[in-house]
Order: C-alpha cells, then structure tokens, then sequence
C-alpha cells in the first residue's frame, strides 16, 4: 500500500494546471490555508474566469461608449436612440464634454451593482470570495455584508425601484424605432431595440426584490382577493426568477449590442435595412 | 471488474491519504467501492452510512474535492484508471477517517427559532390553506447531510464564524418557520437578527451542493434578507407599520 502526505496530493492535482504554488521546501505549512486550496479536479476557474471577463469588457464597452465618449460618437441616426441615452436629456446648461447617458446610468447601474445574481458573479470572479466551490479563498477574515462597505448590498429594493422607471422608458423608445418621419416602418435596430426592451423587462420583472415585493413578504396568500391576486403575480414573477441569471446575461449582452448598432448605423459603418430607406 | 485508485484519508487531523486500487462495477456509487474497500482491505475505515438511497444524510464526504454524498455519485462517472480522493467534510471536527463530528449543527437547532403558532379560532382550531404552507414544504426536503453547511465559506474558510452564523441549513429551518402562515413570534421585527443571515453573500454553493435540489440561496436566503430589510433598511416600511399600513404578513 502506498502511503502519500495530504499536501503532496494537493500538489500534484494543482500540477495538473500547470500551477505551482509553492516550492517542495515550504509546502507542509504554507499550502494549508492558501488560496485556491482544493481537491476538486474539474475546471472549477472556468466559470468564474469567463464571467470576469464578460463583465470586464462590457465595463469597459460601456464606459467609453456612454460616458467617455457620449458627446463625440452619435448615439442617435432616425428612429433609433441607443438605450444607454434613453429618454434624452436635452440641455444646453452642462458642458459638452459630460454625456447625457450618465443621468440615466446612475439607474441600470445601481441596480446590476446590487443585484443578487451579479454579487454571487462578481464576488465569485473578482473578490475571489470564494472563486468556486469547496476551494480556499485568499481572505485571512470575512464578514460578508453585515458591516461596511458591503452592507451598502442592501440598498438593492431602491435600485430596483429605480430600474422599474426604465421599463415603460425603454419600451418607449422600442415602439418609437417603428415611426420615422410620418411613416410606420421597420428596420434591423427596431427588432433589436424591442428585443433590449423585452430582455431587460425579463430581467427587471424577475429581480428578487421585486419578488419579495409583490408576494414574497406574504405569509398568506389567502385571506384576501388582494392577496389572491399577489399570488399570481409571484408566481409570475417567480418563473422570471427562475432563470434570473438567463436574463440579466442576456439583458446585459444585447443592451451593449444595441448602443454599438446605433452607433454604427450613425457612423455609416453599416446599413440599417429597413422600410424606409437611408436615414442621411 | 474495472480498478479505481481510491485516496482515501486516514486517521484524524494529523492523519494522511492512504493509496487503494479498488475494483469496481459501472452501477455502484461510491459507497460501494468504499465498503469493498473496507471488507477487503482496510477493516478499520470509519465511514458514517444508513440508508444507501440519498435519503438519510449520513454519508456526507467530499469526492475529488466536491462536497457530495457517496450513495448518490455514481461509478459510471468514471473510467477505470481513475484517481478518486475521497476525504471528510472539512468543516467539522474530524473524529476518524471519513467520520467528522456535526454537533455543531444540533447546537444550532437548538438556537434558531421554532415553531409558535397563533391563538386557536375560536372553535378550537387551527386553519390554514394548502396553497400558504406550499413554499415551507419545499424545505421539508432537507435530508441534515449538512453539505450546506460543510460547503460554505463564510465557515469553511473562517471557523472563527461559527458563533455568529447558522448556515444555510437553519436559514431554511428560519425561512420554514418565518413564512408559516400560523406563526406568531419569528414574524416579528427582529426576530431575524442574530443569526448571520447578513454574512451570507448569495454564492449559492448551499444549493449547488444540495442532493434534495432545495432551491436554499433564492427560496430560503435572499426571502429572508429581504424580510430583515424589510425591518432594518426600509424606511417606506418602517412609515408604514408607524401608521399601520403595508404590514399584512
């Protein structure tokens, strides 16, 4: 029977990614509370390397797309407004160089920065907190959301608040892209403008805060027709939550999507086809 | 019969990871391989087992790393050749072998709240409707293999936690009680605090690990954050019991 020491064994299965943590002289005390310390042999840093990397870049997208460059790259060309300007804010008060998407960020922002499911996403892939499953986190203590600054999560119901506002707004502005100078149309960026509108109304309306809000907080769904009626519309919203992490994906992918094409059919890097020919 | 090579940890917390080639047949589980190991080779291993069905909760361990229960992960999975390490759960006191000591979760039974239901009607019963008590049922799934507990961070990572945090297994014993549509004390503002739920950053590895699939992040966890915002960060809420309106829990 061959007998091997317990850090041995986690050495070699790190090996395995061609990782090395430490060096053989030191590894008896130093791996035993280290980072990424685990027996597990899948490909648990997968998922939270590619959700990091998603987020990263469309951090990165939307800041130089709506906040750094809003003023100097159209975000406007017929009938369609990127969502990240929607509902415009026209002023000659404030200075060209501040965009008008950061009056209407400070909403999506908030409440994706507080939503349940991209704390789980950005806690895993960023604070590392824990990177996956069942593996050590670098850490040394931990406390969670019950002290500052993390305790701030619990804003998240007024953010939702927030994000309600823009539902109607952005189906606003979807049924909008169908009208263009006097005529009735339709065009490639009307579909993708109602299908931002439809994905983040998923998103939105299956938010955990607004599950609580119209039934979750009941502990009776019985007593009155009122109640009754709240049931159902948990248990709407509950099939929405289900899947929440489908939609804030999707959501969140599409409304970047939206802003780049509005921005390439203003640049006349492609052509918007639709029923009422060019827009220039 | 294909051959796995099983490391299986041996003795306590200054034990070691003992090398076994162990025969075995595309149908089993683990726990199979385990007791032939056992009747074979090694007739000291201490592993804890009941039911052999996943109903029981006892044979909680971690394979390859993965908190698991033995009778439900399948041989199938693998090929022969394969290294399978099968260790205790970590987050508990290590007794031997693969058995660790979970009293501290009795303790925590013990300290979260019970069931107190309401004044009788008038009649002398209680009445509710199927359609309230449908969500605690859920939790009424829950086998105590306590991989919840042994799985999550905030007490895997930092034992020095465990006065202040229940874990996930109670959150659901809370979340039972607190939705109860008969309860009358844990319903109470306050009544949630103390126990750790804001220690919890929702990383769902309770619900990954779960062998009766109890939805225990979004059922369970965040319904209950919600509640204790509710009481603690909701001004518009605060208003309204003030003035009476809004609170018909």
């Amino acid at each position: 029977m061959k007998v091997i020491n317990k850090n041995q064994f986690i050495i070699t299965y790190f090996n395995l990614y061609g990782v090395k943590l430490v060096t053989q002289s030191t590894q008896e005390e130093s791996l035993l509370n280290r980072y990424g310390k685990t027996l597990r042999t899948d490909r648990w840093w997968f998922e939270p390397l590619l959700v990091g990397i998603g987020l990263f870049l469309f951090i990165m997208y939307s800041t130089v797309s709506a906040a750094i460059l809003g003023n100097y790259w159209s975000y406007e060309i017929g009938p369609y407004l990127s969502p990240f300007f929607e509902p415009l804010f026209y002023t000659d008060v404030i200075p060209k160089w501040v965009s008008p998407a950061i009056f209407i960020l400070w909403a999506p922002l908030s409440f994706r920065m507080t939503c349940y499911y991209y704390r789980r996403a950005y806690y895993r892939s960023y604070f590392l907190s824990p990177p996956a499953c069942a593996v050590r986190e670098p850490a040394n203590s931990y406390a969670g959301e019950s002290t500052v600054p993390l305790i701030v999560q619990n804003i998240h119901r007024f953010a939702m608040y927030g994000a309600l506002i823009f539902v109607p707004i952005l189906w606003n502005g979807a049924i909008r892209s169908f009208y263009w100078e006097g005529e009735i149309g339709i065009g490639v960026g009307s579909l993708i403008l109602t299908l931002n509108a439809f994905l983040l109304s998923g998103y939105t309306l299956g938010c955990h805060s607004f599950r609580h809000l119209v039934g979750g907080g009941l502990n009776s769904f019985t007593g009155s027709k009122y109640q009754v009626i709240r049931k159902k519309v948990w248990d709407m919203v509950s099939s929405l939550n289900a899947h929440h992490k489908k939609w804030a994906w999707s959501s969140l992918i599409i409304v970047g999507f939206s802003d780049l094409y509005v921005h390439m059919v203003a640049a006349e890097w492609i052509v918007d086809f639709n029923t009422w020919g060019s827009f220039f | 019969m294909p051959i796995v090579e099983l490391k299986v940890w041996r003795g306590g917390d200054d034990g070691e990871y003992q090398t076994f080639h162990v025969e075995y047949d595309e149908g089993e589980v683990i726990l199979d391989v385990v007791h032939r190991l056992q009747s074979t080779q090694a007739q000291d291993l201490a592993v804890r087992w009941n039911c052999k069905a996943g109903k029981c909760g006892s044979c909680s361990a971690e394979v390859n790393g993965k908190p698991s229960l033995m009778c439900m992960t399948r041989m199938i999975n693998f090929t022969s050749g394969d290294v399978i390490a099968i260790s205790p759960m970590k987050t508990f006191p290590l007794i031997k072998d693969l058995v660790t000591d979970v009293a501290w979760n009795y303790e925590n039974a013990r300290k979260v709240p019970h069931f107190k239901p309401k004044e009788r009607d008038a009649d002398g019963k209680h009445r509710m409707m199927q359609i309230d008590i449908e969500r605690g049922q859920e939790f009424h799934q829950c086998i105590e293999c306590y991989l919840c507990q042994n799985v999550c961070h905030v007490i895997r990572d930092h034992p020095e936690n465990k006065e202040n945090f229940v874990g996930p297994r109670f959150f659901i014993q809370m979340a039972q009680v607190n939705m109860h549509p008969l309860e009358s004390v844990s319903q109470k503002p306050d009544a949630l605090e103390g126990y750790g739920l804001d220690y919890c950053n929702i990383t769902k590895c309770c619900t990954d690990v779960c062998p009766a699939g109890i939805k225990i992040t979004d059922n369970a966890i965040i319904p209950l954050k919600e509640r204790l915002i509710d009481d603690k960060f909701d001004p518009l809420r605060w208003l309204g019991r003030k003035i009476k309106i809004g609170n018909s829990k």
